[in-house]
């Protein structure tokens, strides 16, 4: 079936499946954001066991979501992955760095003899909810905004990209002197407070507790604002911002609002952007004014719609996902100058109807682990294995 | 050469691999062998219902979730180091390489990470089958993502299912089903899984050992050895089976691995295997010593093991560089000529693109042409040892040899290790199924010792795999010095100490939460 498609359908079939992960992996991050409250929640150490070991049983899933996100990047479009993991060494050191920690955090931090001490393994969970969706945020901007790299020609000619930026990638969230810089820390805080806001709904969702569940909603109430804030400032400035954008030879240029372009002339992208906002106001919404723990659904629904849309923005309609900008504007990666043959696609795309299968177990096991509340006594029970 | 290349960036960034996936490889044998056992335990508990089958599945269970955990990250790092340290590996074959990478992920991770959670957490909130068949998934999911992750692996030391595009001037995948069933994918995938069986075999009856010995917890104990030693022999009977099949695979696409696990010199027919050897020190890696004082030979034995022949000519490194003409042996001189060649063609190629129609026709036909590709391209990855200076030529070859010492040593610390392994295991099924296990605490303090060994042998086999197969980071074709990424050495360095330190001290704190969950034993039930 797979092998009627056009290689461009090919390669718009990966960037959405690539999309969809992207855009799973920053609703998951409702882990992240809910491990930098464990002491704004938690004021006695029964609330911040509860915490820990809600979300705790949820972090895999983030995790593994970043893996395969890895993984069929590299797959589908490896220059990438040659590229931009290969020049911003330092920034996905540092992200590689803040998920590393994490795993301990959860498993050793409760453990008697665990050498560090449960504080410094409870500090290892902040610094991964604090940093890793910073950064992580401030990275997808730069589909936006643009890197400093060259892709070349080798004497044995073969090709390689060299990264041009000064400090293998921090620059593009320290070089204050570029506008673009403040673009993409406002969406590396952004996704950090929506990723606190979801923490907070998702503990309402799963802890039974009424001292938790208050603090959570005045944790949602004082995060709204500046959520709402760096969000939108990133997103007017896309909108209005200069695109990267290629004609049929594969030459780049800069097109005048290229991103509202792009969603003007996909009204269905557009769609479902404006449905992942409205969907995430309506969680934050419930999560600040109503008695109900469905907020999570909402907010967590519509931030997958919402980064979903912007993914697609970024990479379809002729525009350039990983741009370069400046004099190296010509190196700029698309879906098409940058993606697997045709033949590997094709291969990959079978594997790629495993995934329902895979949402649909995960969807069903979910909902068997999380039908009944957590509360204090489960945990005081001693069969109850814990974090 | 004529790039500049620096060494030194080499150096660190393939000890920041190497120390990142020997790490890997502490936690991943035992959660290959040990999910196994404990879903057979959980379904000894379902059948029976008797609890403390539940008390035993939970003790091992607690000590697989502090295993993994570490695993988990350092695993993370080992797939983004592809892209971070060897970036231009990532794009010439990411085509290749990324496709089992992202299959892991979709088959393998996701069923881990769901079941997992079912697996710790669900005791009192799924059903008692529900979870038991989790049990078994993770067992299976962990296995699966080994699966993967070694095809890819195979791929790299026996590079099949490929061609090369002139115009993305990458390889690029022909033929799925040939890198997944290739005979050394199939066998690397079974010597390293039934290795880590072996391992959890060990590590299951090495603490159960420790509590015969202190007079604890003794019924779970012989329960425990009578499992985990089946288990591991069974896994031990198909590892040896494999380690012999791995040894001829090695002689047919790596020749070179095979000489210096031997350090053999000047290749001959009925070539010996030595057991052990001594000699004075060579202060070089190339050589195994420089003169030779004792050494135990078994005759004919290397060409025995290398082609199941007693008189095979197996070929040394003095063959393999300077060529030998009577066995039909090209030198790697000429083979560094040849790959030259194919890289001019390349150059030229592209060179001559919207510039000179017919040179970029006559050229482009070349990587279709069979002969061609099987008389130059096949030696892609030697034109970058070429150089006109026939000094700097010679250096740069004498870099196509790996480190002798090191793969000669480590293969024969995995061998000896994993017999005494294999020994134990025996003995200690076969007393426990006899129910004489009782008071041998001279064979309690040997399986306890055997601990920490099997982790030797398995660290020895990937050295033997990894450092045996240097330069190559994909066999003749990508060597180290084109696969690695250009970033600076100080950057490097300082990752190399930050995971260092970081690792280290993760491994310290798993060995000591690890130590006191022992020491604390199964819950009474």
């Amino acid at each position: 079936m797979f092998e009627k498609l056009s290689y461009l359908e090919l390669q718009q079939y990966w960037w959405i499946i690539v999309s969809i992960l992207g855009a799973l992996l920053v609703f998951l991050l409702f882990v992240q954001g809910g491990q930098t409250l464990i002491y704004r929640i938690g004021k006695t150490k029964t609330d911040r066991d509860l915490l820990i070991n809600s979300i705790g049983h949820k972090w895999e899933f983030t995790f593994t979501t970043l893996v395969t996100f890895g993984g069929a990047f590299f797959a589908s479009f490896p220059l990438f992955y040659s590229t931009s993991f290969g020049g911003a060494y330092w920034v996905w050191i540092l992200i590689l760095f803040c998920f590393i920690i994490q795993t301990v955090g959860y498993e050793f931090r409760s453990k008697s003899n665990n050498f560090l001490g449960t504080k410094v393994y409870e500090i290892f969970l902040f610094l991964n909810g604090l940093l890793g969706t910073i950064l992580l945020g401030t990275t997808v901007a730069t589909f936006f905004t643009g890197s400093q790299f060259e892709i070349v020609t080798n004497n044995s000619g073969t090709i390689s990209s060299v990264w041009r930026g000064s400090f293998g990638g921090l620059e593009l969230a320290f070089n204050f002197t570029r506008y673009a810089t403040f673009i993409n820390l406002s969406l590396g805080l952004a996704v950090f407070l929506l990723a606190r806001i979801l923490g907070a709904l998702y503990f309402i969702n799963t802890i039974d507790d009424e001292e938790i569940e208050k603090r959570s909603r005045c944790i949602i109430k004082i995060t709204t604002i500046p959520f709402l804030i760096t969000f939108i400032f990133f997103l007017i400035n896309i909108l209005i911002a200069n695109g990267f954008a290629y004609d049929q030879n594969g030459l780049v240029y800069m097109e005048p609002y290229k991103y509202l372009n792009n969603l003007l002339a996909m009204p269905l992208v557009a769609g479902i952007l404006l449905t992942g906002i409205v969907l995430v106001l309506t969680g934050i919404f419930i999560g600040i004014f109503k008695h109900s723990f469905k907020g999570i659904w909402f907010a967590g629904f519509g931030t997958v719609l919402t980064v979903f849309a912007l993914l697609l923005t970024a990479g379809l309609n002729n525009t350039c996902y990983y741009p370069a900008y400046g004099e190296y504007l010509q190196s700029s990666l698309n879906i098409e100058n940058s993606s697997s043959s045709r033949y590997t696609l094709i291969a990959m795309s079978y594997v790629s109807l495993l995934i329902p299968f895979v949402l649909y177990y995960i969807w069903y096991v979910w909902r068997a682990m999380n039908g009944k509340k957590m509360d204090k006594t489960e945990l005081e029970n001693e069969e109850t294995v814990k974090y | 050469m004529e790039q500049v290349v620096d060494f030194s960036l080499i150096d660190w960034s393939r000890l920041q691999f190497a120390l990142t996936a020997m790490y890997h490889w502490i936690f991943v044998p035992l959660t290959l062998g040990i999910t196994f056992i404990i879903a057979i335990m959980e379904t000894k508990y379902v059948s029976t219902g008797r609890e403390e089958w539940k008390q035993m599945t939970k003790f091992w269970m607690t000590l697989f979730g502090i295993n993994f955990a570490v695993g988990v990250a350092t695993g993370l790092i080992l797939e983004f180091q592809f892209g971070t340290n060897w970036s231009n590996y990532s794009w010439f074959v990411g085509d290749i390489f990324g496709a089992p990478l992202a299959v892991e992920g979709i088959m393998a991770f996701f069923m881990e990470a769901t079941f997992v959670a079912v697996m710790f957490f669900g005791w009192n909130r799924v059903s008692k089958r529900f979870h038991l068949i989790s049990t078994w998934l993770v067992a299976l999911a962990v296995n699966l993502s080994a699966l993967w992750i070694l095809v890819a692996n195979a791929w790299m030391q026996n590079p099949v299912g490929m061609r090369f595009n002139p115009e993305t001037a990458r390889n690029e995948m022909v033929d799925f089903w040939a890198i997944l069933l290739s005979p050394t994918a199939i066998n690397k995938f079974i010597h390293t899984v039934t290795s880590g069986f072996m391992t959890a075999g060990i590590f299951v009856v090495g603490i159960s050992c420790w509590f015969l010995l202190k007079k604890r917890h003794q019924d779970m104990a012989r329960k425990s050895i009578i499992i985990g030693a089946a288990f591991g022999l069974a896994g031990s009977l198909v590892l040896f089976v494999t380690g012999d099949s791995s040894a001829r695979q090695v002689a047919k696409e790596q020749p070179m691995k095979l000489a210096v696990i031997e350090g053999l010199y000047n290749g001959q027919e009925g070539a010996p295997f030595s057991i052990i050897a001594w000699g004075t020190p060579a202060g070089n890696p190339d050589r195994l010593y420089e003169k030779e004082v004792f050494a135990l030979k078994v005759p004919k034995m290397l060409s025995l093991m290398a082609f199941h022949d007693f008189n095979a000519f197996v070929p040394g490194i003095t063959d393999l560089i300077e060529g030998n003409n009577t066995q039909g042996i090209m030198s790697a001189y000429e083979k560094a000529e040849r790959g030259k060649e194919a890289q001019n063609v390349l150059r030229r190629m592209k060179d001559a693109k919207n510039v000179d129609t017919q040179t970029y026709l006559e050229t482009k036909a070349l990587f279709e042409n069979e002969e061609w590709i099987d008389s130059y391209f096949r030696y892609f990855g030697y034109g970058y040892y070429y150089d006109s200076d026939i000094d700097v030529f010679k250096q740069n070859i004498a870099r196509l040899v790996p480190n002798v010492p090191l793969n000669f040593w480590a293969f024969r610390v995995m061998i000896g290790l994993g017999c005494i392994c294999f020994i134990v295991l025996a003995m200690a099924l076969w007393w426990a199924c006899k129910n004489s296990l009782y008071e041998k605490k001279w064979f309690y303090r040997l399986a306890v010792i055997c601990i920490p060994l099997v982790y030797i042998a398995t660290q020895c086999g990937w050295i033997v795999a990894e450092v045996g197969r240097q330069p190559w980071v994909i066999q003749d074709l990508m060597p180290t010095v084109s696969a690695v990424s250009q970033i600076g050495v100080g950057s490097v360095k300082t990752t190399f100490i930050l995971f260092a330190i970081t690792f280290t001290v993760l491994l310290i704190a798993e060995i000591k939460i690890m130590i006191s969950q022992i020491k604390k034993g199964p819950r009474e039930g």
